[in-house]
């Protein structure tokens, strides 16, 4: 396949056609925690709007890439770019999911007060928050349950509140960090399509993390494979499946299949 | 419905006894007064207000110490759960004061206030202020390290992180230190009157004991024991009403 670059080590690029703006940028990013490289040096881009699937065998240094990219570590070389300005730490307007929904909500906050407190951080005045939670609990599906607390929620119905509060931030980048990884597939399969809906009518960056192969084929509009040992770009593929993408039918398409097939190789090479 | 009222078996049995113990004895001891008695002393107490009077003063003093810890603790156990580098400087003073027991620091007290409420209050302060301090700073350090990176994510500011955040997360445990250190301050109060402040329930006890009086003596224990159960068993109340804690632990809905 000619859409595919596969890089060997540091210094790969992903081509960012001219025609749209880049993002996101990372420049020569590398993160080692004391003798121990995690991320190899390593440039990557996201055009606006765009996304983007990073999927890699656990302990590739998925998860520190994405928390680079949050702000919430600090890189041991290289420089980050988000929007023209450099990451030197969390914003409001990169957002970031969590994996482990149970320990990223406030216990003892009703839904409405969990997304509320977004709201209270971007420093929004307080007689609008209502409507503001009702508009996204409505968005989240889960205006039944805004005044129920977490431990009264499903695992689906939490990560939906987690999602919620992120987009109560109004986020131009959303980091995703294996946000489906602990739920069941029929609710996985919802939450997926939920979030590539709001993706293209927000049109929101979207960088996610995920160790399911399929789902960053079925999610992305590329797909960047880490290998690890230390954590490097093995390949970079864009995928040219149209959008809406449909559970039954995408996941049977040739292309699909096709992608699969290669990319299921390369995550078995490194 | 019988199962409320099993406890009360063993303390009624024991009242018992002791009532017809006095009675078939054939010289019993004058010291050991009958729970008739007793009952009677405390009736008399309390219709005259003198054990009132006591009880309040005892409550003067120790609620006064307690509301000083609490909040001194509380503040400095939040603030050093923050910050580990001065709680590393700080720690080892701390561990210095703390074994020293709060009654040695009554003759400094009197001599700093004299007889009185701000003596009695300084000491049960000392030695409620330890307990809540050392569990805010440990009940601090044990939040949820995925709430902490949330508010870091969302830029909370340092007032919104300490309050949204750090003191409802931290707060069940925190209120476990307050319950302790209010149990410590009826304590340390009771006994800064038998020891040497002329007020409250300690020091009526003491006189009672001195003017031969044993059955009000029995009264005023027994009352000082029933107000601590209150008192603790209304701290409870509270909690289970009003920590942010127990709105978390609900019942799950089924799924």
């Amino acid at each position: 396949m000619n859409h595919e670059t596969y890089g060997t080590g540091p210094g790969v690029s992903a081509p960012a056609p001219a025609s749209h703006t880049v993002a996101l940028k990372t420049s020569n990013v590398s993160m080692a925690f004391g003798p121990r490289t995690v991320i190899a040096p390593l440039d990557l881009t996201v055009n606006a709007g765009e996304f983007l699937c990073i999927v890699g065998a656990s302990g590739c240094g998925k998860t520190t890439l994405l928390r680079l990219l949050a702000g919430l570590v600090t890189p041991t070389t290289g420089t980050l770019n988000f929007l023209g300005q450099a990451i030197n730490g969390p914003a409001r307007d990169r957002a970031i999911v969590f994996q482990d929904y149970g320990r990223a909500l406030l216990p003892w906050r009703t839904v409405a007060g969990n997304i509320a407190l977004a709201l209270e951080a971007c420093g929004i005045p307080k007689d609008q928050h209502r409507s503001k939670v009702e508009q996204l609990a409505a968005t989240m599906g889960l205006s039944h349950a805004i005044n129920q607390y977490p431990s009264q929620l499903s695992g689906g119905m939490q990560q939906r509140v987690q999602i919620a509060r992120c987009l109560a931030q109004d986020p131009k980048l959303l980091l995703m960090d294996e946000p489906f990884g602990a739920l069941d597939a029929i609710t996985r399969q919802n939450l997926q399509d939920e979030v590539a809906r709001l993706a293209q009518e927000r049109n929101t960056t979207v960088v996610f993390i995920t160790h399911d192969l399929e789902e960053a084929i079925y999610l992305g509009d590329r797909v960047v494979v880490l290998a690890a040992n230390p954590g490097r770009i093995a390949a970079d593929i864009t995928i040219d499946i149209p959008r809406p993408r449909n559970q039954l039918t995408t996941r049977e398409d040739r292309k699909f299949l096709e992608y699969r097939h290669d990319i299921y190789g390369l995550l078995e090479d490194h | 419905m019988s199962r409320k009222f099993l406890g009360l078996v063993l303390p009624l049995a024991i009242l018992i006894g002791w009532e017809a113990i006095w009675y078939l004895a054939a010289n019993p001891l004058e010291s050991i007064s009958r729970p008739s008695q007793i009952a009677l002393a405390l009736m008399h107490g309390l219709s005259d207000g003198s054990v009132l009077l006591l009880t309040w003063q005892t409550f003067e003093s120790a609620l006064l110490g307690f509301v000083i810890a609490a909040g001194l603790g509380v503040l400095t156990g939040i603030f050093l759960g923050l910050a580990p580098q001065l709680e590393r400087l700080v720690r080892p003073t701390v561990d210095l004061l703390r074994p020293i027991p709060s009654v040695a620091l009554i003759p400094l007290a009197m001599l700093i206030y004299g007889f009185g409420v701000r003596m009695e209050s300084s000491i049960v302060a000392f030695a409620c202020i330890w307990p809540v301090l050392l569990i805010t700073i440990a009940a601090v350090r044990g939040i949820e390290p995925g709430l902490l990176e949330v508010s870091h994510a969302l830029q909370l500011s340092t007032w919104q992180r300490i309050s949204r955040i750090v003191v409802p997360a931290a707060m069940s445990r925190i209120a476990v230190g307050l319950q302790l250190a209010l149990a410590i301050a009826l304590v340390v109060a009771v006994t800064v009157e038998i020891v040497i402040n002329p007020r409250g329930l300690g020091y009526g006890m003491m006189s009672a004991q001195q003017s031969l009086q044993f059955d009000r003596m029995y009264a005023l224990l027994l009352w000082t024991g029933l107000t601590g159960w209150g008192l603790s068993r209304l701290s409870q109340t509270l909690i289970d009403h009003y920590s942010p804690a127990s709105r978390a632990q609900l019942p799950r809905s089924p799924a």
